[in-house]
């Protein structure tokens, strides 16, 4: 073993149940280096990332901290080794001051009776003003997400770390933001400390880190120097075949129709967007791409009247006036939206399968006394459970026992079972693996060939540009934007989402 | 025409799968019999009087009109509320009969307005709620403080005496039909019917997906707010139907009846599996848990133990069933 190596994981397995989340994966950390950890989603990164901060305890496998093996029992021991973690989940308490949340640790074994304010403010002044200029007296409840974010690393770096893991930092991060970070990064790294840096953005590993370690379905892959390889090689080890096979074929020429499924005309709400007109045509996929918080979400749920105030402008469904009052009667009228946040607000965790399938129209499976008749649930369940090739034990067991993917498919076999006329899909394949990610994407698309409406919304770019036939690009509540084609870049979506461009004319 | 589909309906075999003895046998309410059966073999041998028909009635009227109560409760809690004002509504429910029936109204016009105020304590409990967004657990102890103060106003805290209440009217508290008491009756009508309704009825699938996840249920296009705030009223409603029951039971009208109620009355729903997170819980378990509770208390009466040990036996027992199913939701998960 290298003498400058402070972190050696090998063989390492964690299971969950049946799911085996890491096969006996190895990872390698040097002291000083930033080292980009590259997977998709379900590919045990986190998992990983859980065991070295102490959340989880890994089945079997070895740890060597600083050349000695250690089991790290827990977050408190991985702190008192020096591992700081920033999530990507936001852990802060809304209602305490910045400078508290930042010394949360730090107070905790503090040994003194009385908090001092003063001083926790001023150091933690010192601490932000490296990242940004966030008053440390603020309550964390009055922060931009972003600047939440910014909060969570400056708490880490009060902890004297030797290894700091940043799991998609930059996710809710301006571009400006996201290049004061990278400076201190490798700041830190010169100093001596080692930085893991989770994320999905090729651009961000390439031009920031040393190494890369690819894992895939618990596995893993390769670890290299950044400058030996190519992005392209990343993804590809990602992914474990070629990229071109991941998405399903695009809407032929032959495909293309004049029919209008949807049309918005100059929708605006009270703050969150403003003069948004789109057309949707029958068998296409159209994507939304856009910055987190530019008001993807909120039109599309603006018009399901899911949320929005002062509504204004005019949407038309299939030739008729989209008239409705609430997402109840969108439901009625076949508009459906699929929510991004699946266990949040999209599926009844500890509900069946079943009764999450028929939860949009339980009336559907009920007789006229309106009592369900459960063999008339379990068909529907059964029925598009099959078609979207659902994995499950019984349709009676909880949605909770099922994979990520397969939830998703629940979820989405709801939206299903009303026949819709057009479904809104927000992050549609956030936190499923590859394989149902795929068969996702090609369900949408046989969809859309079927002549329902497809509106995908989703912050991964390569998700949008495999999948969808054009992308609308939303700028702080505006269009900026739209790209088809070969214009369908990473590069042009990125432009049009973050600088802006001309507003496009809708053609 | 609907039946005519489930028998001809290919069989299922994902649905009904190999394992429902497993499942009968995991059930919360398997487990309840099988301890509420334990202790009646102990208890016939350990007290000759216990398996009597005296006794068994007495039981079964002890938790009867309280097992209504439970009906409200625990539909309210699997849509996610709590009600701590149970007892109070209640008694408020017998004391306004009580009043009008002496101020020369018919008692069974007496006995409607009385359900009718105490579904509007429901509905006011239900806006405070669902509307302002107060949280259940604070409007509740606000209206079962209100509720006992009114009732020992409108008495001046004593027990008012109806003694002149027509036969007819006290049949429901303390006539029988053969050998089976009218209030168990109603009882058994109020259990079957929400019991049946629960399981089979989109409008209470609805109270269901409503308490599992509110958001959820927000984004399939659930009118949640008025979910709970139905879930609310019809609890208070049932408290009013209750204590008609009482008042034509006792003859009188208590104001300080039914202090301590509502720990009773969650504590059966909860021991019969019923969530206080929402989401979960079955009438038939809550009945169990509140017949388990009861056979409980009549087994330390006739064992002679101390009145004060109750108490803290039953607190115990709560205690035990919500562990033990902590427990085992989480070795299960």
């Amino acid at each position: 073993m290298r003498d400058d190596v402070i972190l050696q994981i090998s063989n390492l397995s964690k299971s969950f149940g049946p799911v085996r989340a890491l096969k006996g994966v190895d990872f390698e950390l040097r002291k000083g280096e930033i080292h980009a950890i590259a997977g998709e989603n379900g590919a045990g990164k986190s998992t990983l990332m859980n065991v070295i901060d102490g959340i989880l305890q890994p089945d079997e496998g070895e740890i060597i901290f600083d050349g000695k093996a250690v089991r790290i029992t827990s977050p408190t021991m991985a702190q008192k080794l020096g591992i700081g973690f920033v999530h990507q989940e936001i852990a802060l308490c809304p209602d305490v001051s910045v400078a508290e949340n930042i010394f949360m640790a730090t107070t905790n074994v503090s040994r003194s009776f009385l908090m001092d304010y003063k001083a926790l403010e001023r150091k933690a002044a010192d601490v932000l003003g490296q990242l940004s200029d966030i008053n440390p007296a603020t309550l964390v409840r009055n922060l931009s997400i972003s600047h939440q974010q910014l909060v969570e690393i400056a708490k880490a770096l009060t902890l004297d770390c030797r290894i700091l893991i940043l799991d998609e930092p930059t996710a809710a991060l301006t571009e400006k933001e996201a290049q004061i970070l990278f400076g201190i990064m490798r700041q830190l790294a010169d100093r001596g400390i080692s930085i893991i840096y989770i994320s999905h953005r090729m651009v961000e590993i390439f031009d920031n880190c040393d190494r890369v370690s690819v894992y895939r379905d618990g596995t893993y892959i390769t670890t290299q120097d950044v400058a030996d390889i190519q992005p392209s090689d990343v993804v590809n080890a990602m992914v474990g075949r070629v990229i071109d096979d991941l998405y399903p074929k695009k809407q032929s020429e032959a495909e293309k129709s004049d029919d209008i499924i949807l049309d918005v005309r100059n929708l605006s709400e009270r703050t969150r967007f403003k003069d948004v007109s789109f057309r949707l045509e029958k068998g296409e996929i159209l994507g939304i791409a856009g910055l987190i918080g530019a008001g993807r979400s909120e039109i599309v749920k603006g018009i399901c009247k899911l949320e929005g105030e002062d509504l204004s402008g005019e949407v038309t469904l299939n030739g008729k006036t989209l008239d409705v009052g609430s997402y109840r009667d969108s439901i009625a009228e076949g508009v459906v939206y699929l929510s991004e946040d699946r266990k949040g607000d999209g599926v009844f965790l500890d509900m069946s399968i079943a009764s999450n399938i028929s939860a949009l129209k339980p009336e559907q499976v009920a007789n006229a006394l309106g009592l369900i008749q459960k063999q008339r649930e379990d068909e529907q369940a059964q029925e598009l459970g099959d078609r979207l090739n659902l994995k499950c034990g019984t349709l009676s067991d909880p949605v909770s026992s099922l994979s990520g993917g397969n939830q998703q498919k629940v979820a989405i076999a709801k939206m299903l079972s009303v026949n819709p006329k057009l479904i809104f899909l927000d992050e549609p394949t956030r936190g499923v693996d590859v394989g149902a990610k795929a068969e996702i994407h090609r369900i949408l698309r046989n969809l859309a060939r079927s002549g329902v409406g497809i509106v995908v919304i989703s912050s991964e770019l390569p998700e949008l540009i495999g999948v969808c036939d054009r992308v609308l690009v939303v700028r702080e509540g505006r269009i900026s934007g739209e790209v088809t084609g070969d214009e369908m870049t990473e590069e042009n979506i990125m432009h049009l989402a973050s600088v802006g461009g001309a507003q496009a004319t809708i053609h | 025409m609907e039946d005519a589909v489930s028998l001809t309906g290919t069989q299922d075999t994902k649905a009904d799968g190999p394992s429902l003895i497993r499942r009968i046998l995991r059930m919360r309410e398997t487990g309840l019999i099988a301890i509420i059966l334990l202790l009646f073999i102990v208890m016939s041998f350990a007290s000759p009087y216990f398996l009597t028909w005296v006794n068994m009635r007495a039981m079964v009227m002890a938790f009867a009109v309280e097992g209504i109560v439970v009906v409200g409760m625990t539909i309210l809690l699997i849509s996610g509320g709590i009600d701590l004002s149970v007892g109070s509504v209640t008694a408020l429910a017998m004391v306004i009969a009580g009043w009008l029936f002496l101020n020369g109204v018919d008692p069974w016009v007496a006995s409607a307005i009385s359900i009718a105020a105490c579904t509007g304590i429901g509905a006011f409990m239900g806006f405070f709620t669902t509307r302002i967004g107060l949280h259940h657990f604070i409007v509740s102890l606000g209206v079962m403080v209100i509720a006992r103060g009114a009732c020992l106003l409108g008495t001046g805290g004593r027990p008012l005496g109806l003694y002149t209440l027509p036969p007819e009217f006290k049949f429901i508290g303390q006539g029988s039909i053969g050998p089976i008491p009218v209030v168990i009756i109603l009882f058994i009508v109020v259990v079957v019917a929400f019991d049946f309704m629960l399981r089979r009825t989109t409008m209470f699938r609805k109270v269901f997906y409503t308490g599992s996840n509110e958001k959820a249920a927000a984004y399939s296009g659930i009118r949640t707010k008025k979910v709970v705030f139905l879930t609310t009223t019809l609890c208070s409603a049932l408290c009013g139907f209750a204590g008609i029951i009482y008042m034509a039971r006792f003859g009188s009208a208590q104001p300080t009846f039914g202090i301590g109620m509502e720990l009773n009355v969650i504590a059966a729903a909860v021991i019969g599996g019923a969530s206080l997170s929402g989401g979960s819980g079955t009438i038939f378990g809550a009945i169990l848990g509140a017949v388990l509770l009861s056979v409980v208390s009549s087994s330390l009466a006739l064992l002679d133990v101390s009145v004060y040990w109750q108490d803290i036996i039953r607190g115990s027992i709560l205690l035990a069933a919500v562990s033990i199913d902590h427990y085992l939701v989480k070795k299960r998960a």
